[in-house]
């Protein structure tokens, strides 16, 4: 561990330090001590418990329901207690109670609330349900119908191939991974009839979500919705979308029973019914010239969408979009398409997309290298983009790119060269080892214009300026303190803290007089959802400005308030959603990630030994907190890509516990080598970038490179699985 | 009744005998500190200690804590041992979403309690039965290690 962000030095007091100088986070002591309240801990008076009847098969059509008779105090509620059964993702596909159409098992026909958990359980097992079935389809690659379909063309792809030297072709599979985080779902609703308001109390992600989810379900005005996030415990994406289908029920039976109502997942239910990230199949086509460089690549991605299309279209757009990763490819054609099954919904992950198409690039490149007789390292050396070069999508890579920094600096963390040389000799015996590198990258903040708002355009079609965007709020009242108002919430990344940070930093007042809340959407103005890595580049910038703005017009004692707008920045090439050409983000951070693993070759396990993480996040907001991020995400990737293993049979989830869907624990890890490097980013605070996923989005890719030279074997597939290793080992074709 | 010792003070409670401790905790006697993560006893966030042992409450019978002693991160915060583990798990960096953060600790005294001076490997070990999807570990572990230098002689 000689890496310098171990030893950390705190002080409440950071005026005069780096803001990257560690501080005491916001909830640190509430959370220690076990005070703080997640949703499971709020008291409510006259709380219902509520269950559901789900669904048992695939797809066909549900025909009859038999409900038990119900005692008294206990309700069953149902798409008939909705007035727009549906709820609002990206677009209202998915029903809030599965009424018609079955699509895939699990979905909620009817909740039964009351009183007692248990007995609504039991009213609910005692119900029958009839159904007519329909053929399903259980499996991507049976896939045929799309929800949604991307392509896009860079250079002139046809020519490319055309006079190739060689083409390579490979298919690359990537499994569920389930985001587990620690505290399930769960919200309560409450209807205060005397306002007509209906409110929601959860763990959640984006509570303007939820917000608007509520109001199109239950046709109401803005004001008739409340929305206020609980202390959330973990989220990784599986909060972002999802805590909007179980508030629209819990709304549905508040306002039937009158009485609040609790919706708790159990961890079986929750990982059985919620939204995973997207298996995928990646085909990828590799046009070569004589010395084996890339000079085009053609792309299929498919991504599993599951029985309802939710958000998935917006991942697919940043799978094709990392397509070629950090490699100048000038001739891409490049398609992608979100597959409908018979099988749960998928959504959110941290990475969002990014994962599957890096760990299909990273291991191409590990397998082209071979074939020409490079090291991985050497052949990617020869493809790196750098400032000034043309992305996938014609936009342009606006600021420096430290990758061989990163590369400097990963050399001296873990020797990666001097290893990847000692393990490539040909080994003996039951245990071998090997190393494996990825280098990515992760756009931050949403994909294209998202962050400007909806295009206002004129008669031609041209874009002439945008409606909406984030917007935030400061409040100093008398005694100079600052309340920063933003919908972004704290799911543990530290957003109260870093937050604080940027703003006490920019007012020049100390730390402890800074608050965040948990958002209220009847307190806070719509910052955004927390999600694509944008809070801090995105909304940490806001606060910046605001804090700024607030300081030139502080009058000491006074109560002042300061409203700040997201301004888009100024140096992009105009994002056009319909072609996939021009800045898909203003920025990118980067990440390089080292495992080393020892494979035992009689049962196929492996385990990591050593690993090592460098990251480009601009400036750090908090460097122990970023550490946290580092040393979390990495960590998640590579349990996908060794351990993590979800499987659908039949459509139904094959695992849905810890006891068979294996997440890491403190024994499937060691000390990991991280450092940052600093590359500051003008349009973000302080010169921050996004930070969050990336840390997940190369580590998988790693580790099978790792543990393809421990075997001496290539693979196409992650998780890489004991059995897929077996097979491997035995020169059979894994996938 | 079945009575017992919680966070230092004898208590019966009205439950029955197999109702999950983790309940009755919650629920009886407003103890929110232990969390539910799994309700099998794959997770730990609602560990406590009962008569020093690390015990996994949601898998846990009341029945089995009559006459015990069972301390809950309530009970447990109150002391000097913990003070030291809160500082060097807000120097480490050890807490994000916090909702494994109780089960850690408790963990963290269980192993301090009997082995003073561990290594790496025995705290590795000793939260293995522990889950936190955020942190990863390493930060959880560097703090109780920590915690173990910086509160030597407290344990
Ligand atoms: S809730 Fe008890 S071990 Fe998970
Ligand atoms: S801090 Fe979130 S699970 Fe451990």
């Amino acid at each position: 561990m000689s890496d310098e962000n171990r030893s950390v030095k705190i002080s409440s007091e950071q005026q005069g330090a780096d803001i990257s100088y560690p501080v005491i986070k916001k909830d640190h002591y509430e959370k220690m001590k076990g005070e703080a309240e997640y949703i499971r801990d709020v008291p409510f008076e006259g709380l219902y418990e509520s269950a559901f009847v789900r669904t048992t098969i695939p797809h066909g059509r549900i025909r009859k329901i038999n409900l038990p008779d119900l005692p008294e105090g206990y309700h069953s509620i149902g798409g008939e207690d909705v007035p727009f059964n549906r709820c609002h993702s990206v677009g209202d596909e998915q029903p809030v109670f599965t009424d018609g159409e079955v699509r895939f098992i699990g979905e909620a026909i009817l909740m039964i609330a009351g009183p007692e958990k248990k007995i609504c359980e039991e009213l609910c097992s005692r119900t029958e349900v009839e159904y007519d079935e329909l053929p399903a389809v259980l499996e991507l690659k049976d896939a045929t119908e799309s929800y949604q379909d991307y392509h896009y063309d860079k250079g002139d792809p046809d020519k490319a191939f055309r006079e190739a030297h060689e083409v390579y072709s490979e298919t690359f599979e990537t499994g569920y991974q389930e985001q587990a985080y620690i505290e399930p779902q769960g919200v309560v609703s409450v209807y205060d009839r005397e306002k007509d308001l209906l409110q929601i109390f959860g763990s959640m992600q984006c509570p303007y979500y939820v917000h608007g989810a509520l109001k199109i379900a239950f046709e109401r005005d803005d004001s008739q919705v409340r929305v206020v996030q609980t202390v959330t415990g973990g989220a990784f994406g599986g909060k972002e979308d999802y805590p909007s289908l179980v508030s629209c029920r819990a709304a549905a039976a508040a306002l039937k029973t009158g009485h609040p109502v609790r919706i708790s997942y159990g961890r079986r239910e929750d990982m059985s019914v919620t939204t995973k990230r997207h298996p995928a199949i990646l085909e990828y086509s590799a046009a070569l010239d004589e010395q084996g460089l890339i000079t085009g690549l053609r792309v299929r991605i498919r991504l599993d969408a599951g029985g309802y299309p939710g958000l998935s279209c917006v991942v697919l757009q940043r799978s094709v979009i990392a397509a070629s990763n950090v490699y100048n490819v000038p001739n891409m054609d490049v398609s992608g398409s979100i597959m409908y099954t018979n099988t749960p919904s998928n959504g959110a992950f941290r990475g969002f997309g990014g994962p599957q198409s890096i760990f299909a690039v990273e291991t191409l490149m590990n397998h082209l290298a071979a074939r020409y007789g490079m090291t991985p390292l050497e052949y990617r050396r020869k493809h790196f983009f750098k400032e000034g070069d043309v992305t996938s999508t014609n936009g342009r890579v606006h600021q420096h790119v430290p990758i061989p920094e990163m590369l400097e600096k990963a050399e001296e963390l873990i020797d990666y060269s001097r290893k990847y040389e000692e393990y490539g000799k040909p080994q003996t015996g039951r245990y071998r080892r090997g190393i494996g590198m990825s280098v990515f990258f992760h756009g931050c903040g949403f994909t294209g214009s998202g962050e400007a708002g909806v295009p206002i355009k004129d008669e031609n079609g041209n874009i002439t300026g945008y409606n909406g965007g984030s917007s935030l709020k400061l409040v100093k009242d008398n005694k100079d303190r600052v309340e920063i108002l933003i919908s972004n919430t704290d799911m543990g990344q530290g957003l109260k803290t870093t937050f604080s940070k940027i703003a006490s930093k920019c007012l020049g007042i100390p730390y402890e007089d800074v608050t965040v809340k948990n958002p209220d959407t009847q307190r806070v103005p719509n910052s955004g959802p927390t999600v694509a890595s944008r809070s801090i580049m995105i909304t940490g910038k806001l606060v910046e400005r605001a804090a700024l703005k607030l300081k030139a017009q502080w009058i000491p004692g006074e109560h002042q308030e300061i409203e700040e707008k997201y301004i888009h920045p100024d140096f992009l090439i105009p994002w056009d959603n319909d072609t996939f050409q021009g800045d898909a983000y203003p920025a990118f951070s980067y990440g390089l990630n080292v495992a080393e693993v020892e494979l035992d070759t009689l049962t196929g396990a492996s385990r990591l030994i050593d690993a090592a993480g460098v990251f480009d996040v601009g400036h750090t907001i908090d460097r122990t907190i970023m550490l946290g991020q580092a040393e979390g995400g990495m960590l998640q990737a590579f349990g996908y890509g060794s351990m993590e293993k979800m499987e659908s049979r039949n459509g139904r989830l094959m695992q849905n516990s810890f006891t068979d869907y294996m997440i890491p624990t403190s024994m499937d890890t060691v000390p990991f080598r991280i450092a940052f490097i600093d590359n500051p980013y003008s349009w973000g605070p302080f010169g921050a970038k996004g930070a969050g996923e990336l840390t997940l989005d190369g580590g998988a890719a790693a580790y099978e490179a790792a543990l393809e030279e421990a075997m001496g074997r290539e693979m196409s597939a992650i998780p890489a699985t004991p059995e897929r290793v077996l097979k491997a080992l035995d020169g059979g074709t894994e996938g | 009744m079945i009575s017992f010792t919680l966070n230092g003070e004898k208590v019966e409670s009205r439950g029955n005998g197999n109702e999950r401790l983790l309940d009755v905790l919650r629920e009886e006697f407003s103890l929110t500190g232990p969390k539910e993560g799994c309700g099998e006893g794959e997770c730990g966030a609602c560990a406590v200690l009962m008569d020093g042992r690390l015990t996994n409450s949601c898998i846990t019978p009341l029945a089995n804590a009559a006459g015990r002693e069972v301390v809950t991160i309530e009970g447990y915060s109150r002391t000097d041992r913990y003070r030291v583990l809160e500082k060097c798990f807000a120097e480490e960096g050890a807490v994000q979403c916090g909702f494994c953060t109780p089960g850690m600790v408790m963990a963290a005294e269980g192993l301090l309690s009997v082995d003073p001076d561990p290594s790496e490997e025995d705290v590795r070990l000793a939260i293995s039965g522990n889950l936190c999807r955020c942190t990863g570990y390493n930060m959880i572990i560097k703090a109780i290690m920590r915690a173990s230098k910086e509160g030597k002689g407290l344990w």
